[in-house]
Order: structure tokens, then C-alpha cells, then sequence
């Protein structure tokens, strides 16, 4: 059967970056089930988007659906021939097309109705309206009066072709045709419908245009991507801005480029310091007479001399003059101001013994909340902070402390570099933490308002890669999730297995950096010979107890013990115990393993439950005191054995 | 540059105004009353509501007193001009008109680099959204393109777009100067000249001079008013300038300084009261015109 390719154009007006690549995937797997669905074969070969387009491209769709039967089942035979006639006028069939089968039930008639397969260009023609429009797009619009359907922004013209044939159908008056649309400015020829082709082409260009000058893009992922989606004839070009504005802090300027103007930052590549030059991505083919250059340069001098002005006005009042401000912004309705939330950060972070840095950091950390530059360039809070703190001559660990005490923003981002940093945004973030679910703001499901994953997130990275040892105290519901957190750090983050992790925090939580240590032994001892033979032991050893209900390790009566497997395995205990009293796990889980087969033997030779009930209870308290010296580290009996 | 003389800034206005005239647009003078934006006119707030159709455009002087710099910053003003397009309900070549004013106005799209960037538009003041772009010129805003969805929290019966032009930015990128200041406005006449004592007194008295309990005190007296008029349902427009010097005042307040983040939500709360009792009155009575 011959079969034919499809080509579907779905031609809007500019969607907006971040939502195409989702929607494309979703097209794809919504019109790849539809074709399955409809026994119309043929397979989704690509899919592509310009903001202006969505293309899908499928092969190997017959021309119609395979003919097919369908059965009725009719009345019994014992019936009669009136409900016989009923059932013939009903199927529409004549009485003698019709036929009986014997069921379990007895006989019954029956119509086979032959339902010959539909067109698939009558199919696809029903169908695609509802495909186009079932695209879940983050915000929706109406455009065509509010009884109209619901997009992303207008469609404004189809492209649907089954083989040569334009497959007919029509959204908000917009009928499906054969001609697609151009660039806007540049016409038919001015449309690159590939993505990675656009890609390709901005990175290709920017190398070019930097070449030979000493210079550098810094990469930007994010950045590339936007621009990408924003453009359907990406060309790069190189301007430049004037040196004086160097002197504004490099964070500014290159937040004023990335997130206001779209433009990557050039730096030097001898130096790494950022070069008075900026790559825009223009959404045309050239700029011969450099106007489209000269206005981007325009802009950003006009968006510097903003900064500028931020940066001056900001100066004339200190941070520290700056706090009392704090009242009037309000860190969350139901918790207080930022000055409450500053008063707070003081006192925890002296009771995280941090010094007077420290202390002076957590006074000033908010305080640039009630600057210009923050209000105008959020992104920057903590960072504008931590860099007028430097300008109003606070000591080094002060300002640096300030600077970063938001990190770390992501798991990508590395954590605060200093002590007094490291307090001040643990201080920061288990504040946030605790005062949100104070007032009943934890998150719940994919909510979470006020990003307390990542402040937990932030609190456990600190606390482990930074090495501080503070007790784990907290309670209720707040404890509960800091756990849940603390496991997908260590495995999702960290790569443990989901059974050592459970082993390690089983046998409690002291603080963060000791949880680390344990499970670094427990992964270096676990593939050692004895180790997993050992764990299940100790799995046997906690069930027996369980099964007996017995929980005490008090003293064992050594003249109870019986000479041989019993009599040594008690003393094994007493050898390993020795070794084990100390803070280094690795040595200790070692001398752990080492008891296997002492307890191998035991399990082999010795009946736990004696007749003698004192022997009995003797021998559940050896191995009371086995399970509860030797799961101080970790709980052995959570372990799953790797390969059985 | 091109070799074209320089567009004055009235001469961009005059252009712009007979290109939209030319489209069928009635073409409507500003609004007598303090307003934050061009949408917040009646031309705008009321005429998207209701089934009729409706083209109208017109500059409006928009006032926000925070914005305010004493005239000191090339770029900030307390009061700038926006000319203000309504084409209810929307053309579906929108853009296309839209791309033809830039070239009525001396733009050689062909030499210019144009993208149309997300930025969906809301006012809780006014109950109002819509979903849209920010339309840039050589990396610099000149358009804010509105498809309006709600206004005074009712869903629009035929969906207007808005373009909302920035005229300063429009014309200092005409003239190719980096102040507003610097513009001429028209022959021996600079920016400056027409406007710059305006930014400084008012910037004087919104962030220094304005009675805090005076503007309260008015404050409550308009929306008093506002809730009066509204009873009377055959007169929304009367009640609408009460509810546009109470959005005023709110904002002279916020430029005080005198309303806390905590308050903000509150007051603007009440602003939004008047505007959506007006627009439904005024709806209203447009659906009833229209099945009378």
C-alpha cells in the first residue's frame, strides 16, 4: 500500500521563548498517539519551531484506515420473528444478512456490520483542530472574541499537507492551505525553521566576530536558548560601550546585559575581566550600515547611566543607616518586616557562634532591600549589599559575607567560600524555614511559594560540603522535611544508594557532616567480602528480638554462656567493641565485618531460644548488645543485599 | 544616519496620528483628568468593554509620580507622553498595520532589527490584563502590544489590541540622542524647553511637598464620592474620574512613601472597587444597547 508523509505548520504570532520546546514535545506525542490511535500508521520524523511556527513532519501514513468489521449482538433466537424484525430494522440490515451464534447464554442473532476504513485526510481534518488547540500552554488568550478558541497568542495561517493534498480544515477562520509565511522583514528565504541550525548559527558567528581581538563570550546556556527561540534569522553582532562604565560593578553591568538586554558579556581571554563589549543577536541577516549596533549602544548606555545614577543615589544613605528602613518591607504578611527578620538573623547567627563579622553581616545583609539598584535590578539582592558594604568600608569578611549569603541559588551554585558567609546564609535559610512553617507556609505538592526546598537545599549543602558540625535539632513537621531533603541530597546529589542512606540516618541524625562521614565508610566497606553476609545477619539478629519483643542490653551473665560458637562470639564482641569506640568509621566498620564468622558460626551451632529461660534471655541479650553497640553508625539491617 | 532631516517631535506625533486615522481610528485628544497610562483614559477603560466596535487613538500625558527624577536623568519622567492605539475588535493583520506606523514614522524596518518579546500587561487597580509583547527596536522598548483580556475583571466580548507607543524613547531614537531633554519638539524648541520645569516642580512636590494627611484626607473623599455616584447607575462616567483621582492619589502617596507594603494591597483593593463597579455599570448598559 502506498503510504504518504505529512507536513503540519501551525503559523502564530510570537510565542514566547520558554513555552516552545514543551509544546513541540507535547505536539509530537499527542499527534505520534493519534496516528496510533486511528490505525492510520506512519511515525512523527521531526518536529521543529521558529517563535513564529510550529512544524511537524510524519511519514508512512496510509491514505485510509484498513476496513474493518463490527459485530451486533441481536436478540435470542427464542425470541420470535418480531423481535428478529426489530433487530433487522434497527442494524438496518435485511433478515437474511443476518446470522446466529451460540453462546453460553444460548443462541443469539447477530449482524456483521462491514465498516469500511475512513479516508485519512477526513480523520486528520476532524482531528487537528483539537490537537492544536489541546497544546497546554502555561497562559492562555482568546483573540477572536471570548466564543472563540484559547492559544498562546492568534494562529494566523495552517499549513496541513497529506502527500500533495492540503488535509482541510479551520481554527478562529484561519482555513489550512498549502502557503506558509515569512520573516516578517525578510520574507520566504528569511526563515531558519531548524533550532539547532539557529544555534549553530549564532555560536559559529560569535566566534567569528571575536576572533583575533583578545576577546571571549563567557558561555550562557540559558541565554543561547532564549535567543534561539526568539529570533527566525539569528546574526550576532559585536558592539561596544564606553570604559568609564567599567568602573560600575561588573555584576551590575553584566546584569543589565543578560537579563535587561539579552546580550551576552564579552571579557578579555588574557584576563578574564569584562571587556567594554557586548554580543547582541539581532532577528535579521545584517546590519550593513551598523544602525541596528548603534542603537542597541544607545540603549545600553542609557540603561548604564541608570545604574549609574542607583549607584550614586544609593551611596548617600549607608547600609547601616539603611536597616530601621527594614520595618516597611515585608519579608511575609504573616511573619513580620525584614527588620524582624533581621533581628532574628543576629541572634541565630550568634548562636551558631558566629563572630562579630559575622554579626555585623547578618546587621546589614537585607538592608539593600531599600536601595534603587536592588529595586531595579532584583536579581542583584545580597550582591549590591555585599558590594556597597565593600564601598562604605566594612571589613573584608563583612562584605563578602553579605555578598553571598544567598547562595547557594541552585544545585549547580557552589556554597558560600568563607565562615562568616557560611553562617550568615545558614542563619538566612533556617530562619526562613522556621518562621514559614511557624505560620503554616510549608510546601505542599509541586507549591512552594516561598522556595523553602531550596532554602533546605541551601541549609543541607552548607552544613555537609562546608563541614560544620550543628547539632540537628529541629522538630515536628519542619524535622520531617529537612529528612525527606536530606535523603535526595545524599541520593540524588550525592549518588548514594537509597538503603544506605536509610541505614545511616536509622541509627539517628548528630549533624550533617558525621551523617557524611558514616556513609562514606558504609560505601567503602560495603563491597568487602564480609560486609552484605554480615547485614543480613544483623537483619536475622533484629527480627529475632523483634519476634520476642525484646529490647534490653543490659549486662550479659558470662557464666551462662555455653563454651564454643556462644562463648566466642561474646568474646569477638568484647574484641570488636574496642576498636569500634572511635570516630573513625571506616576502621570501625572493618572491625565490624570481621565478626562474621563468629557470627556465622553462633547462628550455625546455637539454638536462641533454650529451653533454660535464663539461657534463653542470655543469649537475646548478646545479641542485643551485638545489634545496638554495632548500629551506631548504621542500621545493617536496612541494608537490601546488592546481588541475590 | 539617513539623509532624511530630522522628524521634530510633534512631527512624529502628527504622523502617527493620520497613519491611524488613515485606519479608520478616531482621533481622540487626552484625557482631562491625572491618569498613570494611556489605558487608564476612558477611551480606553470604558470602549473595550461591550460588543461594539470601536477605533480610536490619542496621546496621553500619563503622570507617575514615583517615577520621578527632578528632571536630573535622561530617561525617567514623572510625566511622559504615550500615544495610545485602540483597534476593538483586533485586525488579524494587527502587526502588519502596526510594522506600516514604524515606517510612517521614517523607521526602514529593512535597517532595523525588530523582536517581539513576552510581556503580558496587568493593572490589579483596574481589574485588568491582557497578554502581549514589548516591541523592540534595536534592543530598545518602543511598543507595548496588548491583546486585552479583562477589564474591570470582566471577560471582553471582542478582543482589542493596544499599542501603547512611548514617545519620548520613540522620538530620542528618531533624533539619535541619548536625553530626552535633548529632543526638539519642534523648530527652535527642545524637550527641555516644554517640559524640563514640569519634571522638577512636580518631582518637588510628589516627593517632598505633598501633604501626607491632605492626600488621605482626598483621598477618601473621592472614593466616597466614587461609591455615592455608583448608586446612581446611569452615570459611570462621573463616577469613573472619582475613581482616576483616587488612582492618583494612591500613587502620589506611594511616592510619599506613606503606604506600607502591608497597606499597598489594601488600598489598591479599593481602588479596584470603584473601577470594577463603573465597568459594570457601563457594561452593563452596552450589552443592553445593543439587544435593545
Amino acid at each position: 500500500m502506498n503510504v504518504l508523509p505529512f507536513y503540519l505548520e501551525i503559523g502564530s504570532e510570537e510565542i514566547p521563548d520558554w513555552m516552545i520546546v514543551p509544546a513541540l514535545n507535547h505536539l509530537q506525542d499527542a499527534f505520534q498517539r493519534w496516528l496510533d490511535a486511528n490505525v492510520v500508521g506512519g511515525r512523527v520524523t521531526k518536529v521543529d519551531a521558529t517563535p513564529r511556527r510550529l512544524v511537524l513532519h510524519a511519514e508512512g501514513l496510509k491514505a485510509r484506515q484498513e476496513d474493518t468489521t463490527e459485530i451486533v449482538m441481536g436478540p435470542p433466537r427464542s425470541a420470535g420473528e418480531g423481535a428478529l424484525r426489530g433487530f433487522a430494522k434497527k442494524t438496518g440490515a435485511t433478515v437474511d444478512q443476518l446470522q446466529t451464534e451460540v453462546t453460553p447464554k444460548g443462541e443469539y442473532w447477530k449482524f456483521e456490520r462491514a465498516v469500511p476504513g475512513r479516508a485519512t485526510s477526513d480523520l486528520l481534518g476532524e482531528a487537528l483542530p483539537g490537537l492544536i488547540l489541546g497544546i497546554p500552554w502555561p497562559k492562555t488568550m482568546y483573540w477572536a472574541g471570548k466564543t472563540g478558541p484559547r492559544w498562546i497568542r492568534p494562529i494566523r495561517w495552517l499549513v496541513a499537507l497529506l502527500g500533495d493534498d492540503v488535509v482541510p480544515f479551520e481554527i478562529a477562520g484561519v482555513t489550512s492551505g498549502r502557503e506558509s509565511q515569512g520573516h516578517r522583514l525578510l520574507g520566504k528565504d528569511g526563515v531558519i525553521v531548524s533550532a539547532e541550525e539557529r544555534r549553530a548559527k549564532i555560536e559559529r558567528e560569535i566566534e567569528a566576530l571575536v576572533a583575533g581581538k583578545g576577546l571571549r563570550v563567557k558561555p550562557d546556556p540559558d541565554l543561547l536558548h532564549t535567543l534561539v527561540y526568539i529570533t527566525e534569522f539569528p546574526t550576532p553582532i559585536l558592539g561596544s560601550f564606553e570604559e568609564q562604565y567599567l568602573k560600575l560593578p561588573r555584576e551590575v553591568l553584566s546584569t543589565v546585559m543578560r537579563h535587561h538586554q539579552k546580550y551576552f558579556s564579552v571579557e578579555s581571554a588574557a584576563t578574564g575581566d569584562l571587556a567594554p563589549h557586548f554580543i547582541a543577536v539581532m532577528n535579521t541577516n545584517a546590519d550593513p550600515e551598523g544602525l541596528v549596533r548603534h542603537g542597541n549602544e544607545r540603549v545600553l548606555r542609557a540603561r548604564f547611566n541608570d545604574a549609574r545614577f542607583f549607584f550614586d543615589v544609593d551611596q548617600k544613605k549607608k547600609l547601616a543607616d539603611r536597616v530601621e528602613d527594614l520595618a516597611h518591607v515585608t519579608f511575609q504578611a504573616k511573619v513580620g518586616s525584614y527588620l524582624e527578620k533581621t533581628r532574628r538573623m543576629i541572634a541565630l547567627v550568634k548562636e551558631l557562634g558566629g563572630n562579630e563579622h559575622a554579626q555585623r553581616a547578618a546587621l546589614l545583609a537585607k538592608a539593600d532591600l531599600t536601595t534603587d539598584m536592588v529595586k531595579e535590578f532584583t536579581d542583584l539582592q545580597g550582591v549590591v549589599g555585599g558590594l556597597y558594604a565593600k564601598e562604605q568600608g566594612e571589613p573584608e569578611p563583612v562584605w563578602r559575607a553579605v555578598y553571598d549569603h544567598y547562595k547557594p541559588l541552585s544545585m549547580e551554585d557552589s556554597i558560600p567560600a568563607t565562615a562568616e558567609s557560611r553562617i550568615l546564609a545558614l542563619a538566612d535559610k533556617l530562619d526562613t524555614l522556621r518562621e514559614c512553617f511557624k505560620v503554616g507556609l510549608q510546601p505542599s505538592g509541586s507549591k512552594d511559594p516561598f522556595a523553602l526546598r531550596r532554602a533546605a537545599q541551601g541549609v543541607i549543602r552548607i552544613l555537609v560540603e562546608g563541614n560544620i558540625a550543628l547539632p540537628f535539632a529541629e522538630q515536628g513537621e519542619l524535622r520531617e522535611f529537612l529528612i525527606d531533603r536530606i535523603r535526595y541530597y545524599f541520593r540524588e546529589v550525592r549518588g548514594y544508594r537509597y538503603d544506605e542512606v536509610n541505614a545511616v540516618l536509622a541509627s539517628g541524625i548528630r549533624d550533617l557532616p558525621d551523617v557524611a562521614a558514616r556513609l562514606e565508610a558504609l560505601r567503602a566497606v560495603r563491597p568487602t567480602e564480609d560486609f552484605e553476609p554480615l547485614a543480613a545477619s544483623f537483619k536475622r539478629i533484629a527480627n529475632i528480638l523483634k519476634q520476642a519483643n525484646f529490647a534490653d542490653a543490659g549486662a550479659i551473665d558470662e557464666k551462662l554462656l555455653e563454651h564454643g560458637p556462644e562463648a566466642d562470639l561474646y568474646k569477638e564482641f568484647e574484641r570488636v567493641r574496642k576498636t569500634t569506640k572511635t570516630s573513625d568509621y571506616l576502621p570501625a566498620l572493618e572491625a565490624i565485618a570481621t565478626l562474621r564468622p563468629a557470627v556465622d558460626r553462633f547462628f550455625d551451632k546455637v539454638l536462641v531460644n533454650a529451653q533454660d529461660d535464663g539461657i534463653r534471655r542470655n543469649r537475646l541479650t548478646l545479641l542485643c548488645n551485638l545489634l545496638t553497640e554495632f548500629s551506631a553508625i548504621a542500621d545493617f539491617s536496612e541494608i537490601v543485599p546488592s546481588n541475590t | 544616519m539617513s539623509a532624511a532631516p530630522k522628524p521634530y517631535y510633534q512631527d512624529t506625533v502628527l504622523r502617527l496620528k493620520s497613519y491611524w486615522a488613515e485606519r479608520g481610528c478616531i482621533i481622540q485628544e487626552p484625557y482631562d483628568l491625572e491618569v498613570g497610562a494611556g489605558t487608564m483614559a476612558p477611551e480606553t477603560f470604558l470602549r473595550v468593554l461591550g460588543p461594539k466596535e470601536y477605533r480610536v487613538a490619542y496621546v496621553q500625558p500619563s503622570r507617575r509620580p514615583a517615577d520621578g527624577r527632578y528632571g536630573e536623568n535622561p530617561n525617567r519622567l514623572y510625566k511622559h507622553q504615550q500615544l495610545q492605539v485602540i483597534l476593538k475588535p483586533s485586525p488579524a493583520d494587527v502587526i502588519d498595520q502596526y510594522l506600516g506606523s514604524l515606517e510612517a514614522i521614517g523607521i526602514n524596518l529593512k535597517q532595523h532589527d525588530i523582536k517581539f518579546e513576552e510581556d503580558n500587561w496587568e493593572s490589579p487597580t483596574l481589574g485588568a490584563w491582557g497578554i502581549g509583547w514589548q516591541v523592540m527596536l534595536d534592543g530598545m522598548e518602543i511598543t507595548q502590544f496588548t491583546y486585552f483580556q479583562q477589564c474591570g475583571g470582566i471577560d471582553l466580548d471582542l478582543v482589542p489590541a493596544e499599542l501603547t507607543y512611548g514617545l519620548e524613547r520613540l522620538v530620542a531614537f528618531l533624533q539619535n540622542v541619548d536625553s530626552v531633554y535633548d529632543i526638539e519638539w519642534a523648530p527652535g524648541f527642545t524637550y527641555r524647553q516644554v517640559r524640563f520645569e514640569d519634571e522638577k516642580q512636580f518631582s518637588i512636590y510628589n516627593f517632598e511637598v505633598a501633604d501626607v494627611a491632605t492626600l488621605w484626607k482626598l483621598f477618601d473623599l473621592h472614593e466616597a464620592e466614587g461609591h455615592q455616584l455608583l448608586k446612581d447607575k446611569t452615570i459611570p462616567l462621573a463616577a469613573y474620574d472619582q475613581t482616576l483621582k483616587c488612582s492618583h492619589l494612591f500613587n502620589l502617596l506611594d511616592s510619599r512613601g506613606a503606604i506600607s507594603v502591608t497597606e499597598r494591597v489594601g488600598v489598591i483593593g479599593r481602588v479596584r472597587r470603584l473601577a470594577v463597579g463603573v465597568a459594570q455599570i457601563w457594561n452593563e448598559r452596552e450589552q443592553a444597547e445593543v439587544t435593545a
